[in-house]
């Protein structure tokens, strides 16, 4: 299994940048949301952001939050999560990360979560709801069982955050282009570029860019600061609107942003 | 340090800063304003001439003899009356601390999550009168249960948005208002409803309630010459409790109940008895008692009261019970349903439903406890808005 860092790597040598998709685990159900997290990798995206169904996304645009809302409806459990992880792994190389909320790791306990990720063949974690001065304990967890960690920077953050969120994330800073929750935007903020420049500065190796990307060309432009680019609303509504098919219809098209 | 000035941002194993990385400058911004103004005398000057000529300050304690009486208590009970303030509630004494706050550091909007409407209602109230653009959330199923709370902050100026995710009450206003706030944080402040939260808010608007407990302690004392034996205040998040408490934490003779909200019974699942039933957790910003599954979903919350219906409390609460300064119990719909009628019949006084889990707690311990005992019970808010939900309970409503 390769690793997140060295998946962006590979993938700024051989394009413009590296692709990261979201998927929600469990959506429409368990199955299909392995075939669309297959489908995204076989269409040339890098990496997979599996997210994990949480009753309190307060991160979350609406469009994944109705798709995360029906998956516990349909009775999805965490124990799923893992068998999606499994999945997809079988089936590819490329890393699996996953997005959840804090409450669900706590929940499941920090070591068993770190233990059984890892055993399905997940390498890196983002938890939006978790900051670097609050991590201490899941980082312990996650560097035992060697699992990468990203932490959220925003154009909010002071510089002096943007050190420490450099120092505590391994794989990739996961940029937020945009103040504000997951959901589509038309145009991608300035403030994305701005950002990536003082992560920069910060010796950030990987900057992903995320949240507002919905075409290849804002993949192009995202790509043209930045190692990586996250998408994450668009996918989840070509997955709601068309499934898998349309989704890796979308998938395609986003690819061809890679292009230098 | 003394117990009611615990600083946040933990308190034991609870508390934190559990938020997405784009709120971190709008708390620090917002914990630095407030370190700096609590101690400010210009500021503190400001809020008690407020608490003096708006609110209506200080609010009055009344001993409820026929209330008693009619319990067959062993102990005299005391109510603080918050249910006195200006908008019917304690929840005036934090909003007015906190919109003077936003004008301090200079930010024209305020937002707000409500769950009965009376912290909506406040909010809009302040806003008002500070001149602040105001924008409500409130669950859809608490719009419908207390539609007359909406139209009085509509009156008030105040936006009001349904939030119709999950299970569409207080825990749902309170997402959308965070999402509100990461993506309006430049212009707005968040004036949060209670002690739960990210730091610096249980500190907060725990400082801000204390004048609850300071003033009671000083009217007590004067009135009776002593302290009470016990304190009774409800507790969904917990802000009239904290303040309550606060007057009393290190007066180590007065035993502090909070009484939570037992919905249909223990036993039915249908409750929001978070310290006694629920298990730590992370939600909203810190870590503390949740009702929530294995899998660390929230569990939805049942009461009669949507001020108490909320499956979190505030961390200070999760505190006080884990190192035993505080006792909580929980009590049904229909034991507060009980309280709030014979406190209207006996006393004259229609207690909020939330207040009225107080009362019924205080009819409890009335029992238990010695002769000549005292109970100090805070109302924390007036019935006036709850006459449609108990006019059904009690089928007084012609059809």
């Amino acid at each position: 299994m390769g690793t997140i860092d060295s998946a962006i790597i590979k993938a700024n040598q051989e394009s413009a940048g590296a692709l990261i998709g979201y998927i929600p685990a469990g959506y429409p159900d368990v199955e299909t949301s392995i075939e669309a997290a297959v489908a995204l990798l076989e269409n040339g995206f890098d990496a997979i952001e599996l997210g994990i169904p949480y009753s309190d996304p307060v991160m979350d645009g609406t469009v994944i939050q109705q798709t995360t809302t029906h998956a516990l409806e349909q009775g999805f459990k965490v124990a799923d999560f893992f068998a999606v992880v499994r999945g997809i792994t079988a089936r590819s190389t490329k890393p699996v990360l996953t997005m959840t909320y804090y409450n669900i790791i706590h929940a499941y306990g920090l070591e068993k979560f770190a233990t059984n990720f890892v055993a399905a063949g997940g390498v890196g974690v983002i938890i939006p709801d978790l900051i670097v001065d609050e991590a201490a304990p899941w980082l312990a967890a996650a560097k035992k069982h060697g699992l990468e960690t990203i932490f959220l920077a925003s154009s909010t953050s002071t510089d002096e955050r943007l050190a420490r969120i450099s120092q505590a994330s391994s794989g990739f800073v996961y940029a937020v282009s945009t103040l504000g929750v997951t959901g589509a935007r038309t145009s991608l903020d300035q403030s994305a570029r701005e950002l990536v420049t003082r992560l920069k500065e910060q010796s950030v190796k990987n900057s992903c860019v995320g949240i507002g990307i919905s075409n290849a060309e804002q993949v192009k432009e995202v790509l043209s600061y930045a190692e990586g680019a996250i998408v994450g609303s668009a996918l989840v509504t070509a997955l709601v609107e068309g499934g898998v098919r349309k989704l890796a219809q979308l998938a395609t098209d986003l690819v061809k942003g890679k292009s230098r | 340090m003394t117990l009611a000035e615990t600083p946040g941002p933990y308190f034991g194993q609870f508390g934190g800063q559990f938020v997405p990385e784009a709120l971190v400058e709008a708390i620090t911004d917002l914990n630095d304003a407030w370190q700096s103004l609590k101690n400010s005398k210009t500021f503190q000057d400001d809020l008690a001439a407020l608490h003096r000529d708006y609110t209506g300050r200080p609010s009055p304690i009344t001993e409820v003899p026929r209330f008693a009486t009619a319990t067959k208590s062993n102990a005299r009970i005391f109510l603080k009356r918050e249910d006195l303030n200006h908008t019917g509630s304690h929840k005036i004494n934090n909003v007015l601390g906190q919109a003077l706050l936003t004008k301090q550091i200079g930010k024209t909007r305020v937002i707000a999550e409500t769950g009965a409407g009376q912290h909506g209602v406040a909010t809009a109230t302040a806003a008002a009168l500070f001149g602040l653009e105001c924008v409500i959330y409130m669950g859809e199923v608490d719009m419908k249960r207390q539609a007359l709370n909406v139209a009085r902050m509509r009156l008030l100026g105040a936006e009001v948005i349904p939030a119709t995710s999950g299970s569409k009450t207080l825990k749902d206003a309170i997402n959308e208002a965070f999402r509100d706030w990461v993506t309006n944080v430049q212009s707005t402040n968040y004036i949060f409803g209670t002690v739960a939260g990210p730091h610096p808010f249980p500190e907060m608007v725990r400082d801000l309630q204390a004048i609850i407990g300071q003033e009671a302690r000083a009217q007590l004392l004067e009135k009776i010459g002593a302290l009470p034996d016990a304190v009774a205040a409800c507790v969904g998040g917990g802000s009239n409790a904290a303040g309550i408490f606060a007057g009393f934490l290190d007066d180590e003779s007065v035993k502090l109940y909070g009484f939570e909200a037992g919905g249909s019974g223990i036993d039915t699942g249908l409750h929001a008895a978070t310290l006694t039933q629920g298990t730590p957790g992370v939600l909203h910003g810190s870590r503390t008692m949740l009702l929530q599954d294995e899998d660390g979903q929230t569990i939805e919350s049942h009461s009669i009261s949507a001020g108490l219906d909320y499956p979190g409390v505030g961390p200070m609460h999760s505190w006080l019970q884990d190192i035993g300064r505080a006792e909580y119990r929980s009590i049904t719909d229909a034991e507060a349903m009980d309280a709030f009628s014979l406190l209207s019949k006996t006393e004259g006084i229609i207690p909020a439903i939330e207040s009225s889990h107080a009362l019924a707690g205080a009819i409890k311990l009335g029992l238990e406890m010695p002769a000549n005992s005292v109970i100090l019970v805070s109302l924390s808010g007036r019935g006036d808005k709850d006459v449609e939900t108990a006019g059904k309970w009690f089928g007084l409503l012609e059809d």
